[in-house]
């Protein structure tokens, strides 16, 4: 079976490639690159591209899927289904499931899951300590050998820097990155949004940006000392971007990632409590989000990232003190990526393609995606930079509607989503803008609209 | 037929309330009135004030009306306050405590707000451990939403009540030095009385532990504020001077070291308070800790108003009540 898409606009960073290419897909993997004038083969399946980025596959490096244990919220087949509706291709679920995923039979079961709803790949984040307790190593090598690509304690960072130093040395000799959710919980605890002006004003209890910096601050000197590979998790302080730059900067095996409602949104959201403004780290105040843009443009920033993590409407009911933290944030990503990012000219979509697919690959080291070199897995999101459209939490894939973003517009969407040669998402929306002729691939699976 | 409603002028009131931007003219804040709206309620309460002093203390003018006093925290004055505010203007009260553990057993918030709702009262007064309750349930109720006290945000009847009492005796507020010392950083009275105080050309200047009184807080409003470190600087040359109650609960969290220090370092004494102007007035929400943040020769002498606060406080509810039910039709 060929797929052909054909007259797009081909975008791979891996290869320096921005310009307009048919790319042929058979059997699940890309086969080649054809110039405007090559023959394409008569009997192939063909998708029209014209006036839209051919991007390899998106990369989301940290959403939580929820299940084992918590399936009122999301499921892997449901997580994947609002995955590829938002043009990504592979997703990597954080270990705070119910067990948490400390154990190859966790992170074996997690990517069974994926295997059956046949969306989106699921590459599993293992613990990096038993029970996410902070007290002793959780098994990495099985789940490296399970599948796992990378360890982290997330939203229960490990506490003591004596054991995060033993992860750091014990994670280098498997080659796993070490990712961290940076809170100090000692300077953060109770508190349920940025300390600032703004929490002073609406008298709720802060948590300060120092509590981001001082474990950014620490985990980079463990880095350091260890050699091993530390990712900053959505990294949203002025503080630990500048932290990242000058350990880059010294060579450090540093990386860091940051999330569509911190490049988008700032502390004042909160007004009006609104529970769907509450997650961790917190939407912090105005200099903080130029920070995070400044270190977007500068390559600082390798890598976007949602932190998807749904809840059931029951639990962001509750007062904003007690209501959980976390945004959906699957299918706003990209759109958020377009309005925030590359209409207002901070980014190229060079940038955003590295941001969403090389860089991740990159860092988990995941062979054959993150590219569309002939011979890669055909992970592909196809984009329409043009395409206005509306979400809506009603529409949303996800089981769970927890999202700031309801019935915002946007100029810039993924349309169709590629995973492993089949076509598993295609946008039903037409640009507005621009017009273009498609054709209906044949090779259709897995939800469509 | 006619029947004296209490009211002498209701319209300039209720027209500012009537403008504000809401289905129902719910009372979330301080933070949302204007300076007009303010001296409206002010003095909407000042010609109700009055009732309280008659033999027969009720008019009719929210005859037929529901008022919900729904209190997830305990409280005595403030809800008994209220109560008697919506009783001597007539309207069936009901109170409401809500262990705030009510979650645990499977209803949300807005379950119980909805629940009430659906028994269409016209007013429910809500007071909540957690800031921002009374914002979370005007988004899902028809009844008007009054807040009686919400986490660390506001108390907007409180320092309405305050204002009342600096206002009859100081006439104006306008122009006022006004000291507000102690745990500014939990204090919702804290924050009403900064926007109202502020709102209404007074400068304020806060003081207390610098644990308790973060230096973010100059940023609070635009003008008018300072942040002291001394208490005495805050005190000094003060027309008015108000003291927060200091949790004692708040101990557990080591924000000072003992009672006894921060009596002896922030504590309201005489000697303190003759660095205020000879006139000046002292203020206190209660309930006191007597020999704490306030001696009791302070307390109890001729400058604290603070029997009068209790005094305007129903007042200030039955006007608040009233502009927010629609009485303004009674007479209209």
């Amino acid at each position: 079976m060929q797929l052909l898409i054909s007259n797009g606009h081909l975008i791979d960073p891996a290869e320096n490639q921005n310009s307009g290419k048919n790319l042929l897909i058979e059997d699940g993997k890309v086969a080649a690159w054809l110039g405007p004038n090559e023959s394409v083969p008569d009997d192939a399946e063909v998708f029209d591209a014209s006036g839209l980025i051919v991007a390899p596959g998106f990369i989301d490096m940290h959403v939580h899927l929820r299940e084992p244990g918590q399936e009122h919220k999301e499921t892997i087949a449901s997580g994947c289904a609002a995955a590829v509706a938002g043009g990504w291709t592979s997703v990597c679920p954080m270990p705070n499931t119910n067990p948490i995923n400390d154990n190859a039979a966790i992170t074996r079961y997690m990517i069974e899951q994926a295997e059956r709803a046949g969306l989106a790949n699921v590459f599993p984040i293992g613990a990096i300590t038993k029970s996410s307790d902070g007290a002793e190593l959780a098994e990495m090598g099985e789940m490296k050998a399970a599948g796992a690509v990378a360890v982290s304690d997330d939203g229960r960072p490990v506490p003591n820097a004596g054991i995060m130093r033993r992860a750091m040395q014990y994670a280098r000799d498997f080659d796993l990155p070490v990712i961290d959710h940076c809170e100090d919980k000692s300077l953060s605890s109770g508190g349920v949004m940025h300390e600032g002006r703004i929490s002073l004003l609406l008298g709720l209890k802060g948590m300060p940006a120092l509590a981001e910096d001082i474990d950014a601050v620490r985990d980079i000197i463990l880095a350091k000392d260890t050699g091993a590979h530390i990712h900053i998790a959505h990294v949203s302080t002025m503080g630990a971007i500048e932290a990242v730059r000058r350990a880059k900067n010294e060579g450090i095996n540093v990386t860091c990632e940051v999330t569509p409602h911190h490049f988008t949104l700032t502390d004042k959201a909160v007004e009006g409590y609104d529970t769907n403004t509450k997650m961790a780290p917190p939407l912090r105040s105005q200099e903080h989000l130029e920070a995070i843009l400044a270190g977007i443009k500068d390559g600082t920033i390798d890598v976007i990232a949602t932190d998807h993590a749904p809840h059931h409407a029951d639990e962001k009911s509750l007062e904003y003190d007690r209501a959980p933290f976390g945004i959906t944030g699957l299918e706003t990503a990209v759109g958020l990526a377009f309005n925030e990012l590359v209409h207002k000219g901070l980014i190229d979509l060079v940038r955003l393609v590295e941001l969403c697919s090389t860089n991740p690959a990159r860092i988990f080291k995941l062979t054959g995606r993150g590219s569309l070199t002939p011979g890669s897995v055909a992970d592909v999101t196809i984009i329409d930079p043009d395409l206005v459209w509306t979400y809506k939490n009603s529409d949303s894939r996800s089981k769970s509607k927890n999202s700031p973003f309801d019935s915002r517009q946007f100029t810039g969407a993924s349309v169709a989503t590629i995973v492993g040669g089949r076509m598993v998402y295609r946008r039903q929306e037409k640009s507005i803008l621009v017009d273009h002729p498609r054709t209906t691939p044949a090779t259709i699976a897995g939800v469509v609209i | 037929m006619t029947f004296d409603s209490g009211i002498r002028n209701p319209q300039s009131a209720t027209r500012n309330l009537l403008e504000k931007p809401f289905r129902r003219r719910d009372l979330l804040g301080i933070r949302d009135l204007t300076a007009a709206e303010i001296i409206g309620i002010l003095d909407t309460a000042e010609n109700f004030s009055e009732i309280s002093t008659r033999e027969v203390k009720k008019v009719p003018a929210l005859r037929g009306k529901t008022v919900i006093n729904l209190f997830f925290e305990a409280s005595t004055r403030t809800r008994t306050s209220f109560e008697l505010a919506a009783k001597r203007l007539s309207a069936d009260a009901v109170n409401i405590s809500v262990s705030s553990s009510s979650v645990s057993k499977g209803e949300t918030l807005l379950d119980t707000a909805m629940n009430l709702d659906a028994m269409a009262p016209d007013c429910i007064v809500v007071r909540h451990s957690s800031a921002g309750v009374p914002h979370q349930l005007a988004k899902v109720s028809k009844a008007a939403i009054v807040n009686a006290g919400d986490g660390a945000n506001e108390h907007p009847t409180q320092a309405l009540l305050d204002a009342m009492t600096i206002r009859e005796h100081k006439k104006q507020i306008d122009g006022l030095e006004v000291a507000i010392v102690g745990d500014i950083l939990h204090s919702r009275v804290a924050r009403s009385n900064i926007h109202l105080l502020t709102k209404m050309g007074a400068k304020v200047r806060v003081a207390g532990p610098g644990t308790l009184v973060p230096e973010d807080f100059r940023h609070l409003v635009e003008n008018g504020l300072e942040v002291c470190t001394h208490v005495e600087d805050a005190i000094e040359g003060a027309d008015v001077v108000m003291i927060l109650r200091i949790q004692r609960e708040r101990q557990d969290a080591a924000y000072f070291p003992s009672l006894r220090e921060y009596s002896i370092h922030y504590g309201l004494t005489n000697e303190r308070l003759d660095l205020a102007r000879k006139d000046a007035i002292v203020l206190h929400p209660g309930p006191m800790n007597r020999g704490i943040e306030i001696a009791s020769e302070v307390a109890d002498s001729s400058r604290s108003l603070i029997l009068d606060q209790v005094k305007y406080g129903v007042a200030v509810r039955m006007a608040v009540l009233y502009l927010a039910t629609g009485g303004a039709t009674v007479n209209g």
